[in-house]
């Protein structure tokens, strides 16, 4: 199939066009499921284009125009995709918000996007949105999916989507091509979707994407994967995220494949089980703790198996690893793998759901080598992906055959990407966004000339993919100049299962120090597994065991420093662990969970002052956000711990 | 639900005596229609009797109780429950080698017409009638949001979902009214948070009426239309809960009964625990989010 890399044919250059189209060629086909009351309840092209065209009827009953913003907050549903469509039949742009903010930053993105409609998932978002609803005067309604418990609500803006629907089916009566002629207007460079990034400094930013960026940016990623019409999607990824947007959104109605949406949070590993994905995304964390899952279960089980799994796994892994550095494999361990995967592989990936996966994608953040090579192995074809907000998602991909454990892959068709002076990685596509939303100094600073400022620092190998080192202004170095990249050591870090967060700190000091963030899941059941008992996280946190423990996994990121020439002066000195988890709520982190680094060294002062004292324990005291706003505090006496720097050999 | 103004459920000078013991002594009290009733009071005042009582585990030596206009003082637990009273334990007595869903279909079990050879062949009627159960039981497994411990036996489950599935077998039955043993009796800040919103919703959504002994004054001061405090099996107070709350025979009671120990009397509520209206609230200190 030859594929236009930058131009739009006519009739297809919007989604609603291209959701009309899909219903006229392939009515029957399934594009979204829900699992609902038990059941997978599908719901073919036909009734995509004809639930987004009454939701549409609604929303113009209501008075929407050209131009009006619907914030859309809940988990992934199809009535909330088919308001995303529904919106864009109207010309109108969508803005997803996260589920889980909190009040204040949703009062924060309702008044700056100037949203006049929101469609939410159910109370749990009605009552938020109530209660910020002062703070934005231009919000006009307030649309529901889920009707329970909101019975005895009686605020005339708000209505049911059943209710807008019946209203949309009214004014349809009057007004029968109301929807047609809209969409007929339509036009590629009409906004699509206004998503806010996170951002790991100050307030949210609104990227715009066009009809265009999304499209071709799909369209292209597509055609260089290979993706078909049959493949199957889990949208479990929070739909304010571009990256949903482009794969349960974009991609399936450019290409028509079939999106599910899990039955709830809880359930997606359960789901994913029942739907078997052939085309899966998820950001490191994701992998992480299914193999964090699959270790504590292993863990647990009779000598014997722990045995088997484990001689076979290492087997897998080490020609996993030979594989990706081209060295030569060896011919026992080729023989054996077939027997690993009747006994062991197989039923693995069966049993997490990925036997049907073609292709696995992670991006967001780098990825533990471990965890890598640990589904690789598997047989599972998971590749890095690197790409942003700012550039719809996608800027490159490895290539299958060309995967690599320390590269971001290849650019995308029709992206170019260069290095600045500075280091920087830039680069110039047809998905670059229109600008930040009422924000054109922040535009300016990161849009020059049609090219994007990543922000990121890397290099292009001589093999021409790309490589990630860290944030571009994260990099510093220690008082005697030796160069720090923090979130290097932090990744290697949170490779170990026991790790789930941690920040280091060394720029303009002596030494670099770490606060760590237990996995209270993986720490959890490996103190009960030596009869360590422990009353809550805080208490967990604080046992000299558990302090043990990590100091094992900080040596090892040691000796792998020790290895590095460039790295080997900035090991840690000096851990201590956290006695809360980073949270989205206390603003720690974003809500795709990357460190707010200049909010924690604040927040955290006196434990990093400590760390670089001689003292030995800080009396500390915290403020816990819970998610509908209010505030509690915890109390802890957090120990500091030295860790002993591997000696640098002289080379 | 026929509306005739009558009460539901009229306890009327219900006296129990275990031997020497008396457990209850000429109570008398109404549940209305679509109410949410406390019953409280110290340890040993008669709470769970008068729950038994009701529900027809024990039968009283004297009084009557007419359930929906009609008298049904001596019927057994199972006709009772046929009349659609449904209950909950204050120990809980789950099956727990069974699944969360198996659990609740045994909630079904009064409205399903059995015949063995049907059932065992699983055609015709028998499987109509078990999808449509089932169906049922998934509505409840929606409403309680337990779709991800279905298939989890009841006993590997944490005490909190526990009650919660017992709450759902209740449900299954589909009660006019539903009482509740200590529905909230060991469980976390959260647990109790998300039991308030269900008893909430259930009597909003369902109509059911509801009556619940309970210990924690928070929840009864939140979520109840009305309390009925008991003391040694007499009946000291009736009515809206902060009228309750101020009565000088409940604090009596309460007074007199831990002053001893040290321990607290009938709490007072710091204005700003809202229980119920925090419910969508997550303790997330501590708690691992996968």
């Amino acid at each position: 199939m030859s594929v236009p890399l930058a131009t739009l044919e006519a009739g297809r250059d919007t989604f609603p066009k291209l959701a009309r189209a899909n219903a006229e060629r392939t009515p029957d086909k399934v594009a979204i499921r829900e699992k609902d009351l038990g059941i997978w309840q599908s719901h073919t092209w036909r009734d995509y284009d004809a639930e987004a065209r009454s939701i549409a009827l609604g929303l113009a009953s209501l008075g929407f125009a050209r131009g009006d913003k619907t914030a859309i907050v809940g988990d992934n549903r199809p009535q909330l995709y088919w308001t995303v469509l529904a919106t864009q039949c109207l010309g109108g742009v969508p803005v997803p918000l996260y589920q889980d903010s909190i009040e204040r930053e949703m009062a924060y993105i309702l008044d700056h996007s100037e949203a006049r409609f929101a469609v939410v998932e159910d109370q749990e978002q009605v009552d938020k949105l109530l209660r910020v609803r002062e703070q934005c005067p231009r919000l006009e309604y307030i649309v529901y999916d889920d009707p329970r418990g909101l019975r005895g609500y009686s605020e005339p803006f708000l209505l049911s989507l059943a209710e807008l629907q019946e209203r949309g089916r009214k004014f349809a009566h009057d007004n029968p091509t109301w929807v047609e002629d809209e969409i007929a207007r339509g036009a590629a460079d009409d906004l699509g979707i206004i998503c806010y990034t996170s951002g790991t400094t100050g307030t949210p930013k609104g990227t715009m994407l066009s009809h265009r960026n999304l499209i071709l940016t799909a369209r292209n990623a597509a055609a260089r994967e290979g993706l078909r019409s049959d493949e199957e999607v889990l949208a479990y990824l929070p739909m304010a995220w571009v990256g949903d947007h482009i794969f349960s959104y974009a991609q399936s109605i450019v290409t028509g494949f079939t999106v599910n949406c899990p039955e709830s949070a809880a359930t997606v590993l359960a789901d994913m089980k029942e739907i078997g994905p052939t085309y899966f995304f998820a950001p490191p964390r994701i992998f992480e703790s299914i193999l964090t899952t699959v270790m504590i279960r292993i863990e647990d089980a009779a000598w014997v198996k722990r045995k088997l799994v484990h001689v076979f796994l290492d087997l897998a892994q080490t020609l996993e690893r030979q594989r990706l550095s081209r060295q030569p494999r060896s011919f026992w361990r080729r023989a054996l793998y077939p027997l690993g995967w009747l006994l062991v592989y197989g039923p693995l990936v069966d049993n997490l759901g990925l036997r049907r996966i073609r292709r696995a994608y992670t991006a967001g953040e780098a990825i533990g080598p471990e965890i890598f090579v640990f589904f690789r192995s598997l047989g599972i074809n998971l590749k890095q992906v690197y790409g942003m907000t700012e550039s719809s998602a996608l800027v490159s991909i490895q290539k299958d055959g060309e995967v690599r454990l320390d590269t971001v892959g290849t650019p995308l068709p029709a992206v170019e990407v260069r290095i600045s002076e500075t280091g920087e990685v830039m680069y110039r596509s047809p998905g670059v966004f229109q600008g930040y939303y009422k924000n054109p100094e922040a535009t300016g600073q990161t849009l020059e000339d049609g090219w994007v400022h990543s922000g990121d620092a890397g290099f292009m190998d001589h093999e021409g993919h790309l490589k990630i080192v860290d944030r571009a202004r994260d990099v510093s170095r220690l008082a005697d100049g030796t160069i720090f990249a923090p979130k290097y050591l932090e990744n290697k870090l949170k490779f170990s299962p026991y790790v789930r967060e941690a920040v280091c700190i060394g720029q303009g000091r002596a030494y670099v120090a770490a606060l760590v963030n237990i996995d209270f899941a993986a720490v959890g059941n490996w103190a009960e597994r030596r009869g360590i008992t422990y009353t809550s996280y805080v208490d967990l946190a604080q046992k000299p065991e558990v302090y043990d423990l990590i100091h094992q996994e900080v040596g090892r990121v040691n000796t792998s420093l020790g290895e590095d020439e460039v790295l080997r002066g900035a090991q840690i000195r000096k851990f201590l662990i956290l006695h809360k988890e980073l949270d989205p709520d206390d603003e720690e982190i974003t809500r795709t969970r990357k460190v707010r680094r200049g909010f924690v060294a604040q927040k955290y002062a006196a434990l990093i002052e400590a760390l670089h004292s001689d003292r030995d324990h800080v009396e500390v005291e915290a403020k816990i956000t819970y998610e509908d706003g209010r505030t509690g505090t915890v109390r802890a006496d957090v120990k500091i711990r030295d860790a002993q720097p591997v000696a640098v050999e002289a080379a | 639900m026929a509306g005739d103004g009558r009460p539901l459920l009229e306890v009327e000078r219900v006296s129990v005596r275990f031997g020497e013991l008396v457990a209850l002594s000429a109570v008398s009290l109404e549940i209305g229609r679509g109410e949410i009733l406390a019953i409280i009071g110290p340890n040993g005042a008669g709470k769970t009797t008068l729950i038994n009582v009701i529900s027809g585990f024990y039968h009283p030596q004297e009084g009557r109780i007419r359930f929906d206009g009609t008298d049904r003082t001596s019927l057994r637990p199972p006709d009772i429950a046929a009349l659609g009273i449904a209950r909950t334990f204050q120990n809980v007595a789950l099956f727990k080698g069974m699944t969360v869903l198996d659990n609740i279909m045994t909630g079904r079990l009064l409205k399903m017409k059995g015949s063995f050879l049907l059932d065992a062949l699983w055609v015709g009627p028998a499987r109509r009638q078990e999808l449509e159960h089932r169906a049922f039981v998934e509505r409840l497994v929606d409403f309680l949001e337990i779709e991800a411990i279905r298939k989890t036996p009841a006993g590997r489950l944490p005490y909190g979902l526990q009650k919660r599935v017992e709450l759902a077998r209740a449900l299954a039955a589909e009660p006019q009214l539903l009482l509740l043993d200590e529905p909230m009796a060991g469980m976390n800040v959260e647990e109790k948070e998300d039991m308030c919103r269900f008893i909430l919703d259930v009597n909003g959504e369902f109509g059911t009426t509801i009556a619940l002994v309970e210990h924690d004054m928070g929840v009864v001061m939140d979520i109840c239309d009305r309390v009925v405090v008991l003391d040694y099996g007499r009946k000291i107070a009736d009515g809206p809960p902060d009228q309750v709350q101020a009565d000088p025979a409940v604090m009596d009671a309460y007074l007199g009964v831990y002053s001893e120990g040290g321990s607290a009397p009938l709490p007072n509520l710091p204005p700003g625990e809202d229980c119920a209206g925090g419910a969508g609230a997550r303790m997330k200190a501590g708690e691992s989010s996968r």
